[in-house]
Formats: C-alpha cells, structure tokens, sequence
C-alpha cells in the first residue's frame, strides 16, 4: 500500500514535468515529436530506477562529505552503460536524442531524488519512488511531446490527424516548445482549482 | 574572420538557452533581478571557458591518448565539479568582493547542462566551426561566445520578468506558466537572427 502510495506520488502529486519544475532542458529539447519525449523519458527512468537503488544500498557506507560526489559518480556510471546500451541497440534513438544522452547526468531530477529520497529510504521503496518519478517524468515528455507534434504537423505518433500543410511549424521548432510547455502548466493549474 | 563568424554565430544565432535548450534550469531559476541575472551570467562565463579548455586537453592527452573515450562523461562531470570547487577556493582568497558577488551561484553551475554540454561539443568537434578545423582556439572562441549568448539571453529574460511582476496576470498563468510563454516569445525574437550567419560569411568573403 505504502509503494503504491510512494508510485502515485511520483506521477500525479508530485510529478516531475509539471509540479516540480525538474529537469527543464531534456523536456523542452527532446519533445519535438510524441515518440522522441517518450525515449528520453524511459532513458531517464531506466538511469532513476538503478541510480535510486544502488544509491539507497550505499548510502551507509559513504560518509557525510563525499555523498553528493560519489552519487554524481554513481550516475555518470550509470548515464555511461545506457549510452552504450542505446548506441549498440537503438541507433536512431541514439541520432534524435544525440547530446541530451550524456546530459542526462546532469538531469536535476536524479540527483535530486538520489538526495531526497534514496538517501534516507530503503531499496524497495527507492526503486518504486525511481519508477514512479520516471513514468512521472514520461508522461509529461510524452505528453508535450504528442501536443508540438499535433499542432506542428498534425500528426500523433506519426499517426497523421490532419495535412501536415495545415500544421504551425512553430511549434516543433524552439519558441513552440516553451510556449506549448507555459500553456500545459496554465490548465492544470487550472485544473487543480 | 570566421572566428568573429564563430562568435556571432554562437551568441545569435545558435542561443545556447533559446535554440539549443541548454541551460534552462538556472535560465528560469535565478532571473527574476536583473543584478542576479548579470551574476549568474558572469560565474557561468568564467566557468564555461574554464571548463572547456580544461575538458579539451583531458580529451586530448589522457582520454584519447589512452583510448579511455568510454569515460568521457563521468572524467567530465568530475572534473567540472573540482573545477567549480577550486573556482571557489581561489575566488574566496584572490578576490573575496568577486566572490561574495558570485558566492551564491558557484556551486549552482556544477548541475548547469550548459557547461557539460558544451565542453561534449568542444571534445568532440560537432560544433559550428564555420570551415575552420576544430581546434583548442575555435573551441575556447565558442566557450566565450556561447556564455556571452546564455548571459545576454538571462539579462533580456530578467529584465522582462521584473516588468511582469508589476502586471496584473491571470491566476492560473501566474509563475512559470507565463515565465515560460515569455521565454517563447524571446526565442521566436531571436529567430529572427536566423540566416543573419550566412550573409555575414557572403560580407566577409568566406
């Protein structure tokens, strides 16, 4: 009941796209379509899930002071494999998301439930905050992901909807992003009124 | 000549926060005043051109030269993060009113994507070298300009914010909602410069 409790919390209460403010770059930098939001979001949540866990079974081992260089240690580790990973196995994935794959390292979201989550948690409940946090974090890539696509070139996972003619192309180009993004958050505030 | 081209280029045209969406975290963090904008832009400027200028040479002599490529990321992540420390140490003793000025934003830039993002481009040469082979000089060129973009594209974004504080906003657009549209708008500005690089290689007969 507690993990699902910890799960929810990760993708609605305190998601971290649109609540938390996380992880700004990757989400205004990869969302061009539906499908390349959501790689960057399983990339990332594949790295969360395992950085959350190794970093909750350390965390008594490593002192005080070098805590937050040895979880950046940890990570970039972690960011390292999965670049391997997605180079050998999914190349095109590899070409869309390009820089932002290293960059994950740097992502406030990991660092950021390293230090307040698994740091003071236990490994079940971290991996389940890790997979909560990710879905939390791919569903609101997917999401502005699937809105600069439809507006920009009518299509939705290129499923088409509408001509592409028809579409603003503003939107998958810089300004649509931060301009989509502002909107999103303006209704669901909306919606939590 | 293409050096001033690598240079416009970089602050204009390729905005390392409103084209390339690096950086945007403290872009959207710390400019609500424009003195601390001015602040953030000058500690990421002098760590930027630190940082890649360090990274290259690691990239160069031990990372290449042992055939160790695979750690590029994590030898970079550290190597900015004891960079920004000693920045500290150092500022703390040479220039103690410098550093009460960027005190607070300094251990801020370790997480700055902006820093890794462009010492990856640097180390690798996939940035716009305007036709000159990627080298130490190009990309020390492309460091600076690119921390200039990122500063003047934080003060712009400072300014207008603390125009918008006095408006009367809609409740639900208040905060990032329309922090975020006005970033939109800023960066649809900046594309206007967009095609300004090539006629400036046809004027300096590049």
């Amino acid at each position: 009941m507690n993990q699902l409790k910890v799960l929810w919390n990760g993708i609605i209460k305190e998601n971290p796209t649109f609540v938390l403010l996380l992880g700004m770059c990757p989400t205004l930098g990869t969302t061009s379509s539906a499908m390349n939001g959501m790689s960057m979001g399983l990339a990332t949540m594949a790295v969360l899930i395992f950085s959350n866990l190794i970093i909750s079974l350390i965390k008594n081992l490593v002192p005080d002071m070098v805590r937050i260089p040895s979880f950046i240690v940890v990570i970039a580790s972690l960011v390292t494999i999965l670049q391997m990973v997605i180079k050998a196995f999914a190349p095109e994935i590899d070409k869309s998301l390009g820089l932002f794959i290293p960059l994950i390292v740097v992502n406030c979201i990991i660092l950021g439930r390293a230090e307040a989550f698994a740091a003071k948690n236990g490994p079940i409940s971290s991996v389940f905050d890790g997979i909560g946090m990710g879905l939390g974090f791919t569903l609101g890539l997917t999401l502005l992901g699937a809105v600069r696509e439809f507006l920009g070139t009518g299509k939705i996972f290129s499923m088409t909807i509408f001509p592409d003619s028809y579409g603003a192309l503003v939107f998958v180009l810089a300004p649509g992003a931060f301009i989509a993004l502002g909107y999103l958050i303006a209704i669901i505030n909306k919606l939590k009124n | 000549m293409a050096y001033i081209l690598i240079f416009i280029t970089a602050i204009f045209v390729n905005n390392i926060v409103l084209s390339q969406f690096l950086g945007i975290c403290p872009f959207l963090g710390v400019s609500k005043k424009v003195e601390t904008a001015m602040g953030m832009g000058a500690a990421v400027a002098f760590v930027l051109t630190l940082a890649t200028i360090v990274t290259y040479l690691i990239q160069v002599y031990v990372l290449n030269a042992f055939g160790l490529e695979y750690l590029q990321t994590i030898a970079f992540i550290l190597v900015i993060a004891a960079l920004v420390q000693m920045v500290e140490i150092v500022l703390k003793k040479v220039s103690p009113s410098l550093y009460q000025a960027l005190g607070v934003f300094l251990p801020l830039i370790t997480t700055n994507c902006c820093i890794l993002g462009v010492a990856i481009l640097v180390a690798q040469g996939t940035y716009n070298t305007q036709g000159l082979e990627a080298n130490l000089l190009t990309g020390v060129v492309y460091a600076i300009a690119t921390a200039l973009g990122f500063a003047l594209a934080l003060v712009i974004f400072a300014g207008i914010r603390e125009h918008l504080s006095l408006m009367n906003i809609p409740r639900g657009m208040q905060g990032m909602a329309i922090a975020l549209v006005t970033a939109g708008l800023l960066a649809m500005a900046f594309m206007g410069f967009s095609g300004v690089d090539a006629g400036l290689a046809k004027a300096l007969g590049l």
